[in-house]
């Protein structure tokens, strides 16, 4: 028998292993339907684990440890200079964090008996794949779940990443510290690895092309982070481009708008990541896909193709892990014939730079731009009892509230455990709780949470005339 | 390490079963498909096949135990057979195909409910946009979708998590009227009484009857068929289906002629959904006929009546109607149907008026044929005439429009030839 001729019939073929198309398939698994993920790296986990969320968080914890010995030196509590281990660290970052949670990974599937096939699928048609690769075969598919995410961006113009130049892949390999780094791009995969080689010793110089750092989010939000930003990076040029770049030998070269010609060790461009649809044979299914390669979805995360499904990044913003997660259940269930929708009212967004940002529902811009009639309250961390105790009270908790109904509608935090926190704001836009609800739960004493309820209490004081 | 069995999903909105009987003993070997137990669910008596071949290790529910689906029934010893690990789920459905609009995914949520609230809209096929929240805050509770979705929904609610079809145009809910009844007098006071608790099959009935009468405006029309040449058809070909181990009966040819007309008439053969504001055409002809048990009355479907032979028809009425009687019928037997024929015609009377077996929108009951002295071409001869009664939503259709599909039953019962019969 020829290759090529075997032909495998599904229930349901997941392309892509990462947060959305694991989510996807596991939930298939449960509903009874069989299921197969093809991926290209035959393993589970996708950019989030072995490129993105997982290991930068790794490398952010190192940074975190370095900054609050710092910070100890000023309640009288010193360890010395800081002695780096990079083959130490790059060996705990994959050993005993990626691949502990990829065996995870690939023990869940073998227990629910999701099959990954290594490979390149590419569609023949809206009920048959080919995948190519070390596993040749076809398949045949009651339903397809498209979750090939995203790739890093480039610069138009500019050499692509390579020794010198990396992307936010070739960053969290951690191949040195250079002595000086360029950042180029304010936002969060910016400042995250900027931060990480910042704390490993890097000299940093931050390039952003609009005028503030994390373009989009409230500036009360961001305030407390640019300020911390300011003193760890040895530059910071907003409203600033960088108009070439290129390797000459073990530099990089830059032609910084405004700052003239200046050399680094390396270079980071981080502007953004790109829907990954191209090269999918699409083009023999009903798919639609944009011209910036994104597969529009509807609420139930299905396609213009009745067969395929699509979530996660290759569906567009937000490119965040847990919307992929959530979108490849409701595409399972969907597909398993039950009622779900992709309709949350929230999609926690968090900058784990320190201090962290996290930001969901709508945002005081966001309301301001649509003339949405909303109260405001602010509750900064220089009145938290436990802020203090941890001397960090550069923090502050927001709520953006419906001015009639004292809804919930945004919540906004930033300081040290932001990305923590925010879940109980998330949990509030989403179950459209009222600030009165927040406000009469109790919250343990001394906590950082407690911002919430003070936050909310603000709100329900009667003015005094 | 044992296979847990659990309480498949046993669809059209079916949560929960009462075990009947158990028909297999701990340390069993069973083949797959053999049956399991014996369930009654608000439609019927059904047995539950075994999914996997093998031994049975340990049964945990016991015959009069009322179980939610998902919960365990039985675990099996450790089967040879692979893939058996999962329990059989119910055929995935096809999953709802609205027109995509291209753009990014939206984020939506402006509708104020908790994801478990929005989630119950949607399994009662409630657009929460629609609802007025009573909740502190606007919220919308619960209580605030059920009640949009009418008092009697419970049963009949996951027609919307089933395929939904394109939509040609935007549509919108209708209003609803329900009311509350009141409080029942102490019949005590005027003599000795008894309270016997309904039946599961019984209290469903009454649900379904009550919510059908309560919510469809029902109306009928009456008709007469001459079905003296059909009689004279059925007779002449009773021994020869009988060779072919099949009992002919009249009803079967009902049956043939209302699925023939229902192709005619297809706003007959719909469910109207009332929340969408959209009448749902079925393009296939699942009929069901109506069957009296000792236990109440059941309702088989037999599928694609348009498409089968007639012997086909007669010998699956007759296979089903007597599977019903035994309470062996399967979940399947009894469910997906589009119109609904009854036929009292064994058990006397000159007629009934028919209530509509929600959400379908139309009944077609016939009595007994008498022998009727009829004016023929100024001449009295003697006639074999078959009472028709049609039952029909006058939400869906009008009078005149009952009136003609009546007269294409009629028709086709007076011109067999015409049925397509196929015998």
């Amino acid at each position: 028998m020829v290759m090529g001729d075997l032909v495998r019939e599904v229930d349901v073929v997941v392309v892509g292993g990462g947060p959305g198309g694991y989510s996807a398939a596991f939930r298939c698994a449960e509903l009874g339907l069989e299921t197969v993920v093809v991926d290209a790296g035959k393993r589970l986990g996708g950019a989030c684990l072995y490129e993105g969320c997982i290991p930068s968080k790794a490398l952010l914890h190192v940074a975190a440890v370095v900054h609050e010995v710092e910070r100890a030196r000023d309640i009288g509590l010193s360890y010395g200079e800081p002695k780096i281990s990079l083959p130490q660290l790059r060996a705990w970052m994959d050993d005993r964090v990626v691949t502990k949670l990829a065996r995870g990974l690939a023990g869940v599937a073998r227990s629910r008996g999701v099959e990954v096939i290594g490979g390149r699928a590419v569609f023949e048609d809206s009920r048959g794949l080919r995948v190519e690769g070390d596993e040749p075969q076809k398949i045949r598919f009651k339903h397809a779940v498209i979750a090939t995410g995203s790739l890093p961006a480039g610069l138009p113009g500019f050499p692509d990443a390579g020794a010198r130049v990396m992307d936010s892949t070739g960053a969290l390999a951690l191949p040195d510290v250079p002595e000086r780094l360029l950042v180029v791009g304010g936002g969060y995969i910016g400042l995250e690895l900027g931060t990480v080689y910042a704390a490993l010793g890097s000299q940093v110089t931050l390039v952003e092309m609009t005028d503030g750092l994390l373009p989009g989010v409230d500036r009360d939000l961001v305030q407390p982070l640019a300020r911390r930003i300011d003193k760890l990076f040895a530059a910071v040029h907003l409203k600033t481009r960088v108009t070439a770049m290129r390797e000459v030998g073990a530099r990089v070269e830059a032609e910084i708008e405004g700052h003239g010609a200046q050399s680094f060790d390396r270079a980071l461009v981080a502007v953004g990541r790109r829907a990954q649809s191209a090269g999918l044979g699409l083009e023999a299914t009903r798919v639609h896909v944009d011209a910036r390669g994104v597969i529009p979805v509807d609420d139930r995360c299905k396609t213009s193709d009745p067969h395929i499904y699509a979530v996660g990044d290759v569906t567009g913003e937000p490119m965040l892990a847990h919307r992929a997660m959530r979108q490849g259940k409701v595409a399972a269930e969907v597909i398993g014939g039950r009622p779900a929708a992709f309709d949350n009212a929230a999609v926690p967004a968090v900058v784990f730079t320190d201090p962290e940002v996290a930001w969901c529902g709508l945002t005081e811009r966001e309301a301001k731009q649509s003339n949405q009639p909303v109260k405001v309250a602010r509750f900064s961390w220089a009145a938290s009892g436990r802020a203090a105790t941890l001397g960090r009270s550069d923090g502050l908790t927001k709520l953006i509230v419906d001015h009639d109904s004292g809804r919930v509608l945004g919540v906004g935090v930033v300081g040290p455990g932001a990305g923590e926190l925010i879940a109980e704001g998330t949990l509030a836009v989403e179950t459209a709780a009222l600030v009165e609800d927040l406000a009469a739960t109790i919250h343990a004493h001394p906590t950082l949470a407690e911002s919430f309820m003070e936050a909310a209490q603000s709100l329900l004081i009667e003015p005094l005339h | 390490m044992g296979r847990p069995f659990v309480l498949p999903d046993l669809g059209e909105g079916l949560t929960e079963a009462e075990v009947v009987a158990v028909l297999v003993h701990e340390g069993d070997v069973i083949a797959e498909d053999a049956p399991l137990l014996a369930v009654e669910t608000d439609k019927a008596q059904v047995e539950i096949p075994s999914p996997i071949g093998g031994r049975v290790e340990t049964i945990h529910v016991a015959p009069g135990q009322t179980v939610q689906v998902g919960a365990v029934l039985v675990t099996f010893a450790d089967a040879a057979a692979a893939g058996a690990a999962a329990p059989a789920p119910s055929a995935p459905r096809p999953a709802p195909s609205r027109p995509v609009e291209p753009g990014p995914a939206r984020a939506g949520g402006a509708v104020p409910a908790t994801p478990a609230t929005r989630r119950l809209g949607r399994e009662l096929g409630i657009d929460l946009r629609a609802v007025q929240g009573t909740g502190r805050g606007g919220r919308v509770t619960d209580d605030d979708v059920r009640s949009a979705a009418g008092a009697g929904a419970r049963g009949s609610a996951p027609a919307a998590s089933a395929a939904a079809p394109p939509r040609a145009r935007p549509a919108k809910p209708l209003s609803r009227a329900g009311a509350e009844l009141p409080p029942l007098p102490r019949f005590e006071q005027w003599g000795p009484v008894e309270r016997a608790p309904l039946s599961h099959l019984r209290r469903t009935i009454a649900e379904r009857m009550a919510l059908s009468a309560s919510v469809v405006p029902h109306v009928t029309h009456f008709d007469r068929a001459d079905i003296t040449e059909l009689d004279a058809l059925v007779r002449g070909n009773l021994d020869a289906a009988r060779a072919r181990g099949v009992p002919l009966t009249l009803t079967s040819f009902l049956l043939k002629a209302a699925a023939l007309a229902l192709a005619a008439h297809p706003q007959f053969n719909a469910s109207l959904d009332d929340a969408a504001g959209e009448l749902i055409l079925k393009r296939y002809y699942h009929l069901g006929i109506a069957v009296a048990t000792d236990r109440g009355l059941i309702v088989p479907v037999i599928r694609d009546v348009d498409r089968k032979p007639l012997l086909e028809v007669a010998r699956e009425l007759a296979g089903l109607a007597q599977r019903v009687r035994d309470g062996k019928a399967a979940l399947d037997d009894l469910r997906g149907g589009t119109f609904t024929v009854t036929n009292i015609g064994a058990l006397g009377g000159t007629g009934a008026i028919p209530i509509i077996n929600y959400p379908e929108v139309a009944i077609l009951a016939v009595a007994r044929a008498r022998e009727e002295a009829v004016v023929r071409d100024g001449r009295i001869v003697v006639r074999l005439l078959l009472p028709l009664t049609l039952t029909f939503d006058h939400r869906v259709a009008d009078g005149a429009d009952g009136a003609r599909f009546a007269a294409e039953i009629v028709r086709l019962l007076e011109h067999p030839d015409q049925l397509r019969l196929e015998l």
